[in-house]
């Protein structure tokens, strides 16, 4: 979501430099619809998406709250605690989108079940270095 | 080892025969030749693994088992720190017996690595009924790794071309001498286990961005977690992935494999190494780290961007908008790292990295970068001497990558590219050349064998009993013409590698090679004495100024408190030192005495002819002293009106006033005679009226060969005046008064060194 409302804004930017802005603002508008529409429709349809999608979006929620609660505070000490949080929860989403990718699309020669295991495994070395790191 | 080719060799044959026949068989000799296959295979590695170990073996075989050079002789004495206490005590480690007064927080700022891995396997060996010295292990560490880097070069090159490709590349490996330079037997240094890891870690990752697989993405990131745990040199693993993943995106191969491999990679690495002390925060501050935090962070818009894409019905029109968002979001990307760097948030490029760039940065501003030698621009002939015959196959090599292009052909360019021009600026640099020269080379050698030693043609009209036409014997001619030539260089590599392994790189530099006049092989052990005797004669706790080359040695081998060593991390004392050296000797005393300094030692290589001594070292400790006090210590003083750097009797005052120049030469022209004695290093002949007389130190040990020079400091009397105004030396061991500096047996005669 987040990376979505980047982009949402350079290419407004981008469209005050741009010749042809109104044609590349309207093409971007057309895509962000078709996007979110078809989003919508999957996630309908195969609940496992929508498992991944709704963890994806509590680990973003998580990963707002505690940099709003760093800069709250005005400070990150024990600057390791922060880091190791903010990284488990970047990385953790990071890996469901790797699972993800692969729900939807699966590689040649990795089954999903098979990419379900590898998942696990490194989520679990995810958790044990970042607890680690915790202190 | 030729033999070890000839078998590798005729494996390719055999093997482009089978796979070509593969066709015509029935299943069961199918499944027959594939087991023939594997095991050919494992059996060829094996031997590949012997001739690894076996090649690095000379430095045994010649001198002894010992610990070479400089920085293994630090990590050894790490190691044996480690191996006496726990880890935890060695990570919370603070040394104080080096850098005098200040001590060094040595578990905090070493890669733990190779400590860590040689002492679990002394504890492993010793678990299981081996008590193994851990010298030992230390010594035979880099032979052992090598093997396996040569089956991970193995197993990277399968996944570039083929297995025969894999085998040649591992043949190559395992006994090309700019390997073998940093890894012969003794050679424990970072090095030795981060080349081994570099492939492992290259390797993980060609096979994750060929699959996909998460695991093997996570292999790569423990390869890499291993590697910064191992060496500096891993901020080259940390650009060249992401670099990669940059190219394929600007090639437009972006596909959810590189998203899954690189997205897993960079999380689990980066959060693993940041576990090292050393490292800490660094991934997330510095800017050496920045390039893989960058291309992370675009991979997940150009991911976001994808997904749209598939959505999207008219992918034509998605253009601009792709292009507009990805120029913006460089741009911004550029702009906040230049201001994180200029609100200092980012650490700024280290020194280091800019020396990489710009060859004259260092020469400029860091004068003790540009002393040490290995960080010098390669000379053209070594990268023949180092790769022999391999060095004019990696550029076909490459081209032939260029011409299938894969997305794992593109690693391996960019890898090349980065890497030779790396090379170009220092030598230590080839270490990281050599393993993509071996790939490249080993790619365009199979390639040619491929088609060149493929003489099915021939046995099918054998068995056919036909009459050749002409055309097919001609074929036959170049085909054996070619293969053959290309065999016969082969032969000569692994001829040209035993000789440079031989003579050039098995040398532990502690022990030097030299011959007697009758030609028998003697070794100059004078290292060794001069450390023992610091060892056996001097106060447990007195501390001794040497250069800081000798630091480590002195360290470990004669454990005494020392004031600079090979870390380098504090320019200041080290420039201290030096200036130290370049004073006279009231003001040398001064700063000695301040820093409780009890014996000076400085190496000297006039009577032998040892080129890498003191005073042609003399230069760099003058510059590196000038840049921190330049009113005190000028370069320039110490040549001769005519600019030139000379020892003899036109040499400058100031150069002969020097304690360096002093404590070199006392007394040396008395060796020869009346005449004055020639010095043989620098072809000048030194006066006994050149050379003033040392009146605030005294000389209380010179080595067999006068290489090493010990001389104390005279003791302050009670009235706290310095060493001059006692007339005779207080001497408290009365060994080193009458034993000190021997004379030079008549009867041995004089000794040529041979490096």
């Amino acid at each position: 979501m987040a990376a979505q409302t980047t982009l949402n804004t350079t290419s407004a930017s981008a469209n005050r430099q741009s010749k042809q802005s109104n044609s590349v603002w309207n093409d971007f508008v057309d895509a962000y619809n078709v996007a979110t529409k078809s989003y919508w429709d999957t996630i309908k349809e195969n609940k496992k998406l929508r498992l991944i999608d709704t963890f994806c979006l509590f680990l973003v929620l998580i990963g707002i709250i505690q940099f709003t609660f760093m800069c709250l505070i005005r400070d990150n000490f024990p600057f390791n605690g922060f880091l190791s949080g903010f990284i488990i929860c970047v990385g953790q989403f990071v890996l469901l989108i790797s699972l993800r990718m692969q729900y939807v699309n699966p590689f040649p020669g990795i089954s999903k079940n098979k990419a379900l295991g590898e998942f696990v495994v490194a989520s679990l070395m995810l958790h044990f270095v970042c607890l680690h790191f915790i202190n | 080892m030729s033999d070890v080719v000839d078998v590798v060799d005729a494996a390719v044959g055999s093997n482009a025969r089978v796979n070509k026949d593969g066709d015509n068989l029935t299943i069961k000799e199918k499944s027959v030749a594939h087991w023939v296959l594997q095991s050919l295979k494992i059996l060829i590695c094996v031997f590949l693994v012997v001739a690894a170990v076996s090649s690095r073996l000379f430095a045994v075989i010649k001198f002894e088992s010992i610990i070479h050079e400089f920085d293994p002789w630090f990590n050894f004495r790490a190691t044996r720190i480690l191996t006496e206490s726990s880890f935890y005590h060695f990570l919370n480690w603070f040394d104080s017996r080096t850098w005098y007064p200040l001590g060094r927080v040595t578990g905090g700022t070493l890669y733990p690595g190779l400590m860590a891995t040689a002492a679990m396997v002394w504890h492993g060996l010793r678990k299981i009924g081996l008590p193994v010295d851990i010298r030992n292990i230390c010594v035979m560490f880099a032979p052992a790794f090598s093997g396996i880097t040569a089956w991970a070069t193995y197993k990277l090159t399968c996944d570039i071309k083929d297995s025969r490709a894999g085998l040649l590349a591992a043949a190559f490996m395992a006994i090309v001498p700019g390997y073998i330079s940093r890894s012969v037997a003794g050679s424990y240094d970072n090095e030795a286990i981060a080349i081994t890891l570099l492939m492992l870690t290259f390797m993980f990752w060609i096979k994750a961005i060929k699959s996909g697989s998460i695991l093997n993405a996570m292999g790569a990131a423990l390869c890499y977690f291993y590697m910064v745990s191992a060496w500096g040199g891993y901020v080259f693993i940390t650009n060249l992935i992401p670099f990669h993943v940059f190219c394929l995106l600007l090639m437009g191969r972006y596909t959810s494999r590189i998203y899954v491999a690189y997205n897993t990679w960079f999380i689990l690495g980066t959060v693993a190494s940041m576990q090292i002390p050393f490292v800490g925060f660094l991934p997330i501050r510095s800017n050496d780290h920045m390039s893989a935090l960058g291309v992370f962070g675009l991979l997940q818009i150009v991911a976001l961007g994808d997904y749209i894409k598939n959505k999207w019905d008219n992918p034509k029109r998605f253009r601009p908008v792709l292009f507009v968002s990805l120029i913006i979001i460089c741009v911004l990307g550029l702009g906040l790292l230049t201001l994180a760097t200029y609100l200092g948030v980012i650490a700024p490029w280290t020194g280091r990295f800019y020396s990489l760039w710009d060859t004259n940065y260092a020469k400029i501003h860091i004068p003790i970068i540009a002393s040490v030698s290995e960080h010098q621009p390669v000379a053209w002939p070594s990268f023949f001497f180092d790769t022999h015959f391999l060095i004019w196959m990696f550029p076909v090599g490459v081209v032939l990558l260029f011409l299938e292009l894969k997305d794992e052909h593109v690693f391996i360019i960019v890898y090349s590219v980065l890497c030779s021009y790396f090379a170009g600026v220092m030598v230590r640099l080839m270490l990281t050349l050599t393993p993509v020269i071996c790939i490249t080379a080993a790619v365009a050698l199979s390639q040619l064998f491929d088609v060149y030693l493929n003489f099915n043609d021939l046995f099918t009209l054998l068995q056919n009993n036909s009459i050749p036409t002409r055309p097919t014997i001609t074929k036959f001619i170049t085909k054996l013409i070619v293969s053959g030539s290309f065999i016969f260089y082969l032969f000569m590599f692994v001829y040209h590698c035993t000789w440079v392994t031989q003579n050039a790189y098995s040398s532990p530099s502690v022990v030097l090679p030299s011959s007697t006049p009758d030609g028998k092989l003697s070794l100059i052990d004078d290292y060794r004495e001069a450390y023992y005797w610091l060892r056996m004669n001097t106060p447990e706790d007195s501390k001794v100024a040497a250069w800081w080359d000798y630091g480590y040695q002195i360290g470990g081998m004669a454990d005494r408190t020392t004031l600079v060593d090979n870390n380098t991390w504090n320019n200041t004392h080290i420039a201290l030192v030096g200036k130290a050296m370049a004073s006279n000797e009231t003001r040398a005393y001064e700063i000695l005495d301040e820093l409780d300094v009890d014996y000076v030692l400085v190496v000297f290589g006039g009577v032998l002819g040892f080129g890498g001594d003191d005073i042609n070292k003399f230069l760099w400790m003058i510059r590196i002293s000038e840049g921190i006090w330049p009113e005190e210590i000028n370069e320039r003083s110490f040549f001769t009106a005519n600019g030139e750097y000379k020892v003899d009797s036109t040499a400058s005052q100031t150069m002969k006033d020097s304690i360096m120049y002093k404590m070199s030469y006392y007394h040396f022209p008395e060796l020869f005679g009346t005449n004055g004695g020639m010095d043989r290093v620098r072809q000048q002949l030194i006066k006994s009226e050149d050379v003033g007389e040392l009146t605030r130190f005294h000389e209380v040990f010179t080595s067999e060969n006068w290489m090493i020079r010990i001389y104390q400091l005279n003791e302050r009397d009670n009235e706290g005046r310095d060493g001059k105004f006692i007339s005779t030396p207080v001497v408290s061991n009365t060994k080193a008064s009458t034993g000190g500096r021997r004379k030079r047996h008549g009867a041995v005669g004089p000794s040529d060194l041979r490096i």
